[in-house]
């Protein structure tokens, strides 16, 4: 510590060069905030963060307010909870007052703070916003009337997406947030990711909601209703049901969607295990052959869209796989129905997803053979949550169950992709096993782990030296694209994730779950990887019984029917 | 055509960096009449500016456009004169009878509506101008009148080319 500075008569210490903001909440005092966040230059807009300094005349933002020795502040006077009070009386001033049919209705920092605030009259009353509902996308619905402007979407959009579809047009009283022309979403170059959705502190974005139709589909009783759960869903619940954050709940899982009326419950690390299989043979292949490298990931589909959009010389790099998703999907429809001897036509496909991007995923062109699509419903983290709670289901009192053979079983490196990095470590695993023979006996690859935005790595096989990168937010992934175009050679595999930290901090998980919660999904996983006894996509009996009775081999004939696909260059407005 | 037009004025700022933007803008709009959808476009690839940025930065101001001029355009003066005597009205009753607001041009391409400040004519006001025409002291009433007067022109065929 540098320095103290005096906060509300006590002193505290402070360090050079940090905000009141940051020495406050180092030292447990907490002072609302709304344009803040966390890790990003402040731009002090909203002023929901005053204190009183001494010798400053008027309130000074504490978010982007450097400290010096010897401040002082005070950060609950009167004055400044007084002018606290007012900027929340006039967002409110012309706010839609149906809190109640609110989306994020007790989940909303606007709420919040109107509490905190005591505020419990109406005493300004505005001209009530009246704008459409931007209904075009597939995957997110925007609001405007809820909007307040605190611009927390246009700053990651930008900022760590390094998209930009959404900025501030018109000004003064007619700013809003849109889209180039003011379009819908859906002509934007918005990818999907749904990380605005994350930091919206009101309900003015939100996912498409496919709940509804799910709950028809489970009461039809022509239609088979199989769910598949992405890796990274059961690791990520816990906290909603009053249990530690990143507890593992995949056997309630299990039970809970049975107890709803699912009829067959899969895992997609199953499917991920089985893109592993082809996505190495595919590394291989274009290794040996002479094919484009560096190969790129193509599990996540906002970075599908990305690539797109404003990588479009890239795509022969993208790797021809499916996503975990659509693999899935082509396998209930295909294997699984004729299985079960069931028209792939009465069967409903429902996904779990912590993911927005997949909605639009499942609406590809590509996706859909014959008039019957791969996926018919995707559901969020937080639509599941809501459904579970709406059926009754007592997650904390429900005996664990397996879920169903053999698209339901898994080994750990399956599990891994719910993390940034894991995709790329199930991978070397099977990769190095196809290249010498061998298993791999260090089997954890650090390196590749954590959440830092890029990491990288060079993993010797057999002398040959495999270069590999891992970047999530797609910021990053366009600077390492730059440096691949300006003649980088040393990286082979990239793994690309759109949401910072991967899966586990995805755009359809739960709002508001703080870094601890997140970090503690990602230990869970990994942990997941120590205790379980298959640690190789290639070692699950499953995925080899599927290759032995209906697949044949990574990358032959129905596979490529199957699980792989192609891309389109997308002309959006950039 | 567009395309060429942008180029060409994109040419003449070799080097150019953000602070050009408004001025390429303004050059495009004095060109074109308006900002299209493919000219921001256009411009963002030279200054590495997404749309949604410039869009942004183009509805900041009031003089700038996104749709074609309209067949007959329309500059409504709201310069001191003219709101003394009634220019909010004569606004809004334009807006009404064209169903457009100002900035915008009517579905048939026949007229576009633009907010303008003192257009120096301040012994006619309220004034409004059609195509450069003035048309001095309107009034809510005559407006019907002036506008039928350009729809009539238009079904003749002489328009102001
Ligand atoms: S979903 Fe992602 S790309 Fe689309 S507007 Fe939101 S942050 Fe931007
Ligand atoms: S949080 Fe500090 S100004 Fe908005």
């Amino acid at each position: 510590m540098d320095f103290t500075i005096e906060v509300n008569n006590k002193k505290i210490e402070a360090n050079k060069g940090e905000t009141i903001l940051t020495a406050l909440n180092r030292n447990g005092i907490k002072v609302p905030t709304l344009c803040y966040m966390k890790d990003m230059f402040p731009t002090g807009s909203c002023r929901m963060c005053v204190v009183e300094v001494d010798g400053r005349k008027d309130l000074i933002t504490a978010c982007s307010e450097p400290v010096y020795e010897g401040m002082k502040i005070k950060t609950h006077s009167q004055r400044v909870i007084e002018s606290r009070k007012m900027i929340v009386e006039l967002l409110l001033s012309n706010h839609p007052d149906d809190c109640l049919y609110c989306e994020r209705n007790r989940n909303c920092e606007l709420q919040g703070l109107a509490d905190l605030l005591n505020v419990n009259e109406r005493r300004i009353s505005g001209k009530k916003n009246n704008h459409k509902i931007d209904q075009s996308s597939s995957s997110i619905v925007r609001d405007q009337d809820k909007c307040i402007l605190c611009g927390r979407c246009v700053r990651v959009c930008e900022e760590i997406e390094g998209v930009s579809a959404i900025d501030y047009i018109n000004r003064g009283s007619k700013t809003v947030i849109g889209t180039a022309y003011n379009k819908g979403l859906n002509t934007s170059s918005c990818i999907n990711c749904g990380q605005c959705i994350m930091v919206c502190p009101t309900g003015a974005l939100h996912e498409k909601p496919h709940a509804p139709e799910i709950e028809s589909a489970l009461e039809d009783p022509e239609k088979t209703v199989v769910v598949q759960y992405a890796p990274a869903i059961s690791v990520s619940i816990a906290e909603e049901f009053g249990l530690q954050a990143g507890k593992d709940m995949i056997g309630a899982l299990n039970a809970a969607l049975r107890k709803m009326g699912f009829n067959f419950v899969f895992d997609t690390s199953f499917t991920a295990d089985l893109t592993i299989m082809e996505e190495s043979a595919e590394l291989i292949d274009r290794i040996q052959n002479g094919g484009k490298l560096p190969m790129l990931t193509s599990c996540c589909p906002a970075w599908v869209k990305y690539a797109e959009e404003f990588q479009m010389d890239m795509l022969e790099n993208v790797s021809s796989c499916k996503s975990p998703q659509q693999m899935m999907g082509a396998l209930i429809k295909s294997y699984f129905a004729d299985k079960k001897e069931i028209d792939p036509k009465n069967i409903y496909s429902v996904s779990i997803m912590p993911c927005i991007a997949k909605k639009f995923e499942q609406q590809r062109d590509e996706m859909t053979h014959d008039g019957i699509t791969d996926i018919d419903a995707v559901l969020t983290t937080r639509e599941l949550v809501k459904m579970i709670r709406k059926y009754g289901i007592d997650l904390n009192n429900i005996e664990p169950e397996i879920a169903d053979s053999p698209l339901g079983m898994r080994s750990s490196a399956g599990k891994m992709f719910g993390a940034s990095g894991g995709v790329m470590e199930a991978a070397i695993r099977t990769a190095y096993y196809k290249l010498t023979g061998e298993e791999l006996i260090h089997f954890r690859i650090p390196e590749v782990r954590g959440f830092e935005g890029r990491k990288e790595a060079k993993i010797n096989i057999n002398g040959m030296e495999l270069g590999v990168a891992v970047v999530s937010g797609l910021k990053n992934a366009a600077e390492l694209m730059e440096e691949i175009r300006n003649g980088r050679e040393d990286i082979h595999f990239i793994e690309v994730m759109a949401c910072p930290g991967g899966c586990i901090n995805g755009g359809g998980q739960i709002i508001g779950s703080d870094d601890e919660a997140v970090k503690a999904r990602m230990m869970c996983l990994y942990d997941i990887d120590e205790k379980d006894s298959v640690k190789f996509s290639h070692k699950n009996p499953y995925i080899l019984e599927l290759y032995d009775k209906f697949l044949g081999v990574p990358l032959g004939h129905k596979s490529h029917e199957l699980l792989h696909t192609s891309y389109q260059k997308r002309e959006v407005m950039l | 055509m567009m395309e060429r037009a942008v180029e060409n004025i994109l040419g003449r700022y070799p080097n150019a960096k953000r602070e050009n933007l408004i001025p390429i803008l303004q050059e495009i709009q004095e060109r074109e009449g308006y900002l299209s959808e493919g000219a921001i476009v256009k411009v963002g690839q030279r200054l590495k500016l997404p749309a949604s940025k410039i869009f942004g930065v183009a509805t900041f101001y009031n003089q700038f456009r996104f749709e074609p001029l309209g067949k007959y355009h329309i500059q409504v003066c709201r310069g001191t004169a003219c709101h003394v005597l009634g220019s909010a009205s004569v606004l809004e009753e334009i807006e009404k009878q064209l169903n457009v607001k100002a900035g915008k041009t009517t579905k048939d391409g026949l007229f576009s509506i633009e907010v303008v400040a003192c257009i120096g004519a301040c012994g006619l006001a309220p004034v409004i101008s059609v195509n450069g025409e003035f048309h001095a002291k309107v009034t809510t009433d005559s407006i019907k009148e002036i506008l039928d007067e350009y729809r009539n022109k238009a079904e003749e065929g002489e328009g102001h080319e």
